[in-house]
C-alpha cells in the first residue's frame, strides 16, 4: 500500500510540471512544439489525477483530487524543486524535461512492480507515455547543445542553472525508504547518470561533477516560485469555490 | 423479471458500435479498443472503459457519449468503470477502424513493435500516406492535434497528414 505522502509527492511533480509546462500554451518556438510540449503537459496532469484519485480516500472523507491540487498551500506541496523552478527559455524547458522524463522512465519501471496494484496500474499506462517524452526531449538536448553557437550556449547556461536541483530526485525523503516504496531510490540514479551522459555527449555539453544538491520541495520546503505558481493555478477554485465548467 | 443477458449483450455492443470518438469521429470506441468489457447485472448494464492516454481530455465526454448512447437504447442503468491496466494499445484497433482511419486522412497505426522504443532520433518508420499511399514521408513532429496523434507529411504529393501513432 502506497503511503499518502509518496502518493502526494509523485501526483505534485507531476501537476507542478504539468502546469509549468502548460505556460508555453501559444507561446511555443514554433507551433508543432508548441502542441509537443502541452501534449506533454496533458499527460503530466493526467498522471497527476490518477494519482491524486488514489490518495483522496487516504487523505479524509472530504478530500478529492481537486482539493488535493487546488486547496493546498506551498508547505503541503511534496513536489521536487527542479518542477517547480520558472519554465525559463526554451532551452531550460527541454533540459529540465530531460532530466524529469528520464528519472520518471525508471521510476515508472519500478512502480509497475509497486505492491499497490492501483499504483502500479497508473504507472503502467504512464511509462507508455513517458518513453516518448524522454525521445522528445533527448533530441531537443541534442538539437540545442550541438546546434548553433547561440542554442549551444543557451542550453550550456541551463545546465548550469539546474544541474544543481537533479540531486534531489535520487535523495529519499522520509516516506521514500525501501520499505515504503519496494526499492532503493538512489539505485535508479547509476542508469540516469548513464542516459544523461549519452544524451550530454551527442549534445556536445560538459557533464558536470555530481555534489551537493538544491534539497527540500520532497518535505515541502520549496523555493519562492511554487508560492507564485500556485497562486496562479489555485486562484479559481479559491475564488469561487466548488467553480465547475 | 428475466432478461436474456446475451441478446442484450449483443444489442449494447451494438449500441456502442455507433459511439464516435469526439476528436476523430469517424472511429467508434469498439474499434479503439477501449471498451474492454460489457455484462448485464438485472437491469444494470456494466461497461468498463480504459482511456487511451493518460491526459487525454476526451474520456470523460467519451464516457458522457457511451452513457447517453445506451440510455437512449433503452437501458435503464449504467454503470461506467475506468480501468488503467493492462494499459491500452493500437494493437487493439480493430481492422475495421483502421480502414476508417485510412479514408479519414490519418495514417493507421502500425505494429507496436515496429515504432514504439525511447530510442533518440529514431529511424523513420516508413509510414504510408493516407492519400496518395507513397511511402516517402517525413514526420514534422512526435505529437500531433491530439495526444494520439503525429505529424507527417508526405513528400510526394505533399499534404501534410496525421498519423495515428502506435503505442
Ligand atoms: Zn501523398
Amino acid at each position: 500500500m502506497a503511503s499518502l505522502p509518496y502518493l502526494l509527492h509523485l501526483a505534485d511533480n507531476a501537476l507542478i510540471l504539468g502546469h509549468r509546462n502548460s505556460e508555453w500554451c501559444g507561446h511555443g518556438p514554433v507551433l508543432e512544439q508548441d502542441i509537443a510540449i502541452t501534449n506533454i503537459s496533458l499527460d503530466l496532469i493526467g498522471q497527476a489525477r490518477n494519482l491524486y484519485q488514489l490518495a483522496a480516500p487516504l487523505a479524509g472523507p472530504e478530500a478529492t483530487e481537486d482539493s488535493l491540487a487546488f486547496l493546498r498551500d506551498g508547505r503541503e506541496f511534496r513536489n521536487c524543486l527542479l518542477v517547480e523552478l520558472p519554465k525559463g527559455n526554451w532551452a531550460v524547458t527541454v533540459l529540465r524535461q530531460f532530466f524529469f522524463s528520464n528519472y520518471q522512465s525508471l521510476l515508472y519501471g519500478q512502480l509497475q512492480q509497486s505492491s499497490s496494484a492501483a499504483l502500479a496500474a497508473v504507472a503502467e499506462k504512464a511509462a507508455k507515455e513517458v518513453a516518448y517524452h524522454l525521445r522528445w526531449s533527448s533530441e531537443w538536448v541534442i538539437r540545442l547543445g550541438d546546434g548553433t553557437e547561440e542554442s549551444h550556449e543557451k542550453i550550456s547556461e541551463a545546465l548550469t542553472a539546474l544541474w544543481p536541483y537533479t540531486g534531489e530526485l535520487f535523495t529519499p525523503a522520509a516516506y521514500e525508504d525501501i520499505k515504503s516504496i519496494g526499492f532503493a531510490l538512489e539505485e535508479l540514479r547509476t542508469s540516469w547518470l548513464q542516459t544523461t551522459a549519452e544524451v550530454l555527449q551527442e549534445a556536445t555539453l560538459e557533464m558536470p561533477p555530481t555534489g551537493w544538491s538544491q534539497q527540500g520541495g520532497k518535505e515541502g520546503i520549496h523555493t519562492e516560485h511554487l508560492g507564485f505558481l500556485l497562486a496562479e493555478m489555485q486562484f479559481l477554485q479559491r475564488a469561487y469555490p466548488q467553480a465547475q465548467w | 423479471m428475466v432478461t436474456d443477458t446475451t441478446i442484450e449483450t449483443k444489442k449494447a455492443w451494438k449500441v456502442l458500435d455507433e459511439v464516435m470518438d469526439p476528436e476523430v469521429p469517424v472511429i467508434s470506441v469498439t474499434d479503439l479498443g477501449i471498451i474492454r468489457e460489457l455484462h448485464f447485472e438485472n437491469d444494470t448494464v456494466f461497461v468498463t472503459v480504459t482511456p487511451t492516454y493518460t491526459g487525454c481530455p476526451a474520456t470523460e465526454v467519451i464516457n458522457m457519449l457511451i452513457r447517453a448512447a445506451l440510455l437512449e437504447a433503452g437501458f435503464a442503468h449504467v454503470h461506467i468503470e475506468q480501468v488503467l491496466s493492462p494499459a491500452w494499445t493500437t494493437d487493439w484497433m480493430s481492422e475495421r477502424g483502421k480502414q476508417r482511419l485510412e479514408a479519414y486522412g490519418i495514417a493507421a497505426p502500425l505494429p507496436r513493435q515496429q515504432v514504439c522504443h525511447p530510442q533518440r532520433f529514431a529511424l523513420e518508420e516508413a509510414i504510408r500516406c493516407p492519400h496518395c499511399h507513397s511511402y516517402h514521408t517525413r514526420r514534422i513532429s512526435e505529437f500531433g492535434s491530439t495526444a494520439c496523434k503525429a505529424l507527417y507529411q508526405c513528400l510526394d504529393c505533399q499534404e501534410p497528414f496525421d498519423y495515428f501513432k502506435c503505442h
